[in-house]
């Protein structure tokens, strides 16, 4: 952590006045000039055609609050006394980064008790468990990425695309062959899985750039197929009445179909549709729950250490006798496998699906929840996709300012918190308890 | 393939006319050389004579155009990398490295991926003994050891996996004269203490020639002298070529 001591005030900030206040004129200035077309100018359709109004009088007011901000920023930065560290927001995440980081058992048990408890309380309502579900597929799908992008540092820009082979898979299956969602939840996971080692194969050879730019192209190529192979997959019409799941064969209706019981009366409850909702969350729950598991349990193994290492220094691995290959082709594998499975849930949440779920802007938001919560951190996917996914939607009435926000948002998280949230790689094991000391990068011994 | 019949004489490493080439350039023009089980041979050579191609020829990569690498008088020319480095031949590559943002630790484990586990701690026992420093330093990451440090750890890292050929890639290279010294002692502690073979490819001709027991010198991409450590040492046009001046 960079300190240094503080400025001696006044003689040193006099010294300085001239650069701060062309700092300030330059900001200034730079506003002016980008709000004029944004705010100064503006077009407007009338019957006479098209015609420019000018708002000086509001541009003036935007310069002004550019010039008070930039103003109010220095005043802050240059306060005697103020001790100067790397990033206000940096200094102020890094003991929460610790702190969770030393406890994570038992934050991830509390976290897990209080997610398993809350659709019974009384905040659960129909609203909020949807909200809740729809962070979990998020989580879910960020802990199945974070495996590809955080673990083995393989860049997939195409990661919906398992997302949605998942969703078609058992869309499909559930449909033409009326299977239960118990049988092709596995089926959904070993095709997209297959999935994941067809891309993988032809692209191993590919790093960086590249492999972004054909993953990016390989999730395109799913989305153009299943919105033109129209016999089978019905095309820009989506699947249609895919089958909710049932509990253990016991449906959630109200009027059980022929020969079989209704979930309420099993267990001779009164009939509400909040019950399926509930156990749609406690089902991708334990699927993200599962999806952690494997994770933090593949990580001590060999094939998990080999990702990293991957990640760090292919030719070091090849000449430790890793086969890279194998190893890639593995982290594709169980990444897609995991987007198959929240896939397949999707599709019996959603009860109907189209390829305009899977549009690229939904592999980006994935991405920007593994790289915004920190490569390779599971909790940082957790805040990530809450505050990706969660956010806009409990900001929904602001409508067009939530893009904005969420833009300043990850422009503020990349300058203060370049590697993420939690962006500390958290030791995958410490001897006999001792906490070993974790220096910080680039921080000469 | 039929088991090959290993004679007592048969070197441990043997290169038969080994031609390697990046596109149009070739860069090894038919060397020849051997390592017997426990000595410590070195290659010797300026920049861009082809040394550090020899050594990732014999790991597979880039693969020899022409010509025969056997391990114990297996024909491994043609086997994958990983392939390779499963039979027994542990490789420190050029720049050593290590995984800068694993621990001393980790590393040492992810050199051992491909041992017996039930060799771990044995192993992990001697790599600290060799180099005590690597213990002090354990919970450290890579990349905040010294470079000293740091090569001890590409040393360790590559003994963890037990082999019967260690390949050095310049150990010396860019490592203050006390540091160097003492990366040259742990080397023939390893060859003494444990038996091991090593083929030690360097810059640095002094120390690799009064340490090897015997020497080759690549010019070129060709074997151009070859004998005992001690005898190159003396040699008047070693002398001249690389050791008088820079080194």
């Amino acid at each position: 952590m960079m300190t240094i001591a503080p400025t001696s005030a006044p003689a040193g900030l006099a010294s300085r006045l001239g650069p701060l206040a062309r700092e300030l004129g330059v900001t200034t200035f730079l506003g002016a000039v980008l709000f004029l077309p944004f705010i100064g100018l503006y077009s407007e359709n009338l019957t006479s055609g098209l015609q420019l109004v000018k708002r000086w009088e509001d541009w003036a007011w935007a310069i002004g609050a550019v010039f008070v901000g930039r103003l109010l920023l220095i005043v802050w930065r240059e306060w005697p006394g103020r001790r100067r560290s790397t990033g206000a927001l940096g200094a102020a995440l890094r003991p929460v980064g610790s702190f969770l980081r030393y406890n994570m058992t038992s934050i991830g048990l509390i976290a897990l008790v209080l997610a398993i408890a809350f659709p019974l309380t009384s905040f659960g309502n129909r609203y909020t468990i949807d909200v809740a579900t729809t962070w979990m597929i998020y989580i879910m799908l960020g802990w199945g990425l974070n495996i590809v992008v955080g673990l083995a540092g393989l860049l997939d820009l195409g990661y919906v695309a398992f997302y949605a082979v998942g969703a078609y898979s058992y869309a499909l299956l559930a449909t033409e062959f009326g299977w239960s969602f118990w049988v092709c939840l596995p089926l959904a996971g070993l095709f997209a899985a297959f999935f994941g080692v067809t891309l993988g194969f032809p692209v191993l050879r590919l790093r960086g750039d590249y492999l972004a730019i054909v993953t990016l192209g390989f999730g395109e190529i799913i989305r153009v197929i299943l919105l033109n192979w129209v016999p089978v997959t019905h095309g820009p019409n989506g699947v249609s009445a895919i089958p909710r799941p049932s509990f253990f064969g016991f449906e959630f209706s109200r009027t059980a179909s022929d020969g079989a019981m209704t979930f309420h009366q099993l267990l001779g409850i009164d009939y509400s549709p909040l019950h399926r909702v509930i156990f749609l969350f406690y089902v991708i729950l334990a699927l993200a729950v599962l999806t952690n598991l494997f994770t933090q349990r593949i990580r001590r193994l060999p094939v998990g250490r080999a990702w990293e290492a991957l990640r760090e220094d292919e030719i070091a691995c090849r000449s430790l006798g890793i086969n890279p290959t194998n190893i890639k082709l593995s982290a594709f594998a169980l990444g897609a496998m995991f987007g198959g499975f929240a896939g397949s849930f999707f599709a019996t949440r959603q009860g109907f699906i189209s390829p305009e779920s899977f549009s690229f802007m939904e592999s980006a938001v994935i991405l920007a929840i593994v790289v915004l919560g920190g490569m390779g951190s599971q909790v940082g996917v957790v805040i990530a996709a809450f505050v990706l996914v969660v956010m806009p939607e409990i900001f929904r009435e602001f409508e067009q300012y939530r893009m904005l926000v969420f833009g300043a948002a990850m422009v503020a998280v990349m300058v203060w918190r370049p590697g993420g949230l939690l962006a500390y790689r958290d030791p995958t094991l410490r001897l006999g308890g001792k906490k070993g000391r974790v220096a910080p990068e680039g921080d000469p011994a | 393939m039929p088991d090959p019949v290993i004679r007592p004489d048969t070197p441990l490493l043997e290169v038969e006319g080994v031609r390697t080439r990046y596109g149009m350039i070739e860069a090894l023009r038919g060397v020849d050389l051997s390592v017997h089980a426990g000595e410590i041979v070195t290659l010797i050579g300026s920049n861009g004579a082809g040394k550090t191609t020899l050594l990732n020829t014999i790991c597979g990569e880039p693969r020899a155009h022409s010509g025969t690498v056997r391990f114990a008088g297996q024909d491994i020319t043609r086997l994958a990398t990983d392939r390779i480095v499963r039979l027994g031949i542990a490789h420190s590559p050029e720049g050593r490295r290590i995984f800068s943002r694993m621990t001393v630790y980790e590393n040492l484990q992810m050199g051992a991926l491909i041992a017996d586990p039930a060799h771990f701690q044995d192993d992990l026992r001697q790599v600290f003994t060799l180099f005590p420093r690597l213990e002090e330093r354990r919970e450290q990451r890579g990349g905040t050891l010294s470079g000293g440090e740091q090569q001890m750890l590409a040393i360790g890292r590559a003994l963890m996996s037990r082999p019967r050929l260690l390949l050095l890639d310049e150990p010396s290279l860019g490592l203050a004269p006390l540091v160097v010294r003492q990366i040259f002692a742990a080397i023939q502690e390893i060859n003494q203490r444990q038996g091991m073979t090593v083929f030690l490819v360097e810059q640095n001709a002094f120390h690799a020639l009064r340490l090897a027991h015997r020497a080759y010198v690549l010019v070129n991409g060709l074997v151009t002298l070859s004998g005992p450590g001690s005898e190159l040492l003396a040699n008047p046009e070693i002398r001249a070529a690389y050791l008088e001046g820079g080194h």
